[in-house]
């Protein structure tokens, strides 16, 4: 259970990292505790997957990857754990879920892949079809970005 | 923005692993062979750039005790840039991407409880008027990778 004191500490790491000498000494300063203690707390929440990662989040588009797909499998049912343990060995493979099937939705594995090109992309996804025996697929691209943020939480 | 070299290694040391230590831009600027200055130049730069959107705390939203799912939209092609106003006016639509599908928006949407993050799909529905919605919440994550090798 997150005490209030966490939810301060999670507030203010949204906020981001000061870019000075002593980064988290100024934040500690300002949640009114030691320095050291603000640490070894970020530390537990991190040790603990409430914080999943401590870092930078970059624009991946001006990096090089511009091209994305959402490649969306339709597995069966009782494959779905080895299908998607297998997608995850991927390195061009960021995320991989389980979501549900719906009425004209038959699929219930969703990967995103981040590539140089939809060509690219396309390519990965017959290499993971093949790797992973599944053939009923289909790749959403991205058309455009419409909003991009960071979730707020405690606000 | 034009990146160098120094700056790919920066920016794969500090998507991974930022030092929990004192002072972390020192330790840094260590591994790198560069002052800390010099550290802190760089990163404001890419900051400012927008080439570094955050610097700070990614979180795991399930683990705060907020529920979210992924939902894709059927929007007329004519009402895209209406659709996507009351969509992305929400504070919990955190991502919005348009893609080549007959459902052609898809969104993520993270509220405090479920009873929220509900009542902003209901919302969403009738503000738009649009019925057409997937609702795909995750049900197992298998992989979750933000940092990408530069």
């Amino acid at each position: 259970m997150l005490s209030a004191q966490d939810k301060r500490i999670i507030k203010e790491l949204q906020n981001g990292l000061p870019l000075a000498s002593r980064p988290y000494q100024i934040m500690a300063a300002r949640l009114k505790m030691p320095e050291e203690e603000l640490i070894n707390r970020i530390r537990y929440l991190k040790e603990n997957g409430i914080v999943r990662r401590l870092g930078a989040a970059v624009r991946h588009q001006d990096l090089g990857f511009k091209a994305n797909a959402m490649v969306v499998w339709d597995v069966p049912d009782d494959k779905i754990c080895a299908a998607g343990n297998l997608m995850a060995e991927f390195k061009e493979v960021t995320h991989c879920y389980q979501r549900p099937r719906q009425t004209g939705w038959p699929y219930n594995l969703f990967t995103m892949v981040h590539s140089h090109s939809n060509e690219e992309c396309v390519k990965i996804a017959e290499k993971i079809a093949r790797a992973v025996g599944i053939n009923q697929y289909n790749l959403l691209f991205s058309a455009g970005e419409l909003k991009k943020i960071s979730m707020r939480y405690f606000e | 923005m034009k990146i160098d070299q120094i700056d790919r290694k920066l920016l794969n040391l500090i998507q991974a692993d930022f030092p929990l230590s004192p002072e972390p831009y020192r330790e840094i600027g260590e591994t790198l062979g560069i002052n800390e200055e010099e550290v802190l130049a760089r990163l404001k730069n890419m900051i400012d750039s927008g080439l570094i959107r955050r610097l700070g705390g990614i979180f795991d939203s399930k683990m705060l005790g907020y529920h979210s799912t992924l939902c894709a939209m059927r929007v007329d092609e004519k009402r895209i840039d209406e659709v996507a106003a009351v969509v992305n006016a929400y504070p919990g639509v955190t991502h919005n991407y348009l893609r080549e599908h007959e459902f052609n928006m898809w969104f993520t949407l993270t509220a405090p409880s479920k009873e929220e993050l509900d009542q902003c799909i209901t919302r969403i529905k009738i503000d738009t008027g649009i019925n057409d919605v997937l609702i795909l919440p995750a049900q197992k994550l298998f992989k979750i990778k933000v940092n990408f090798d530069l």
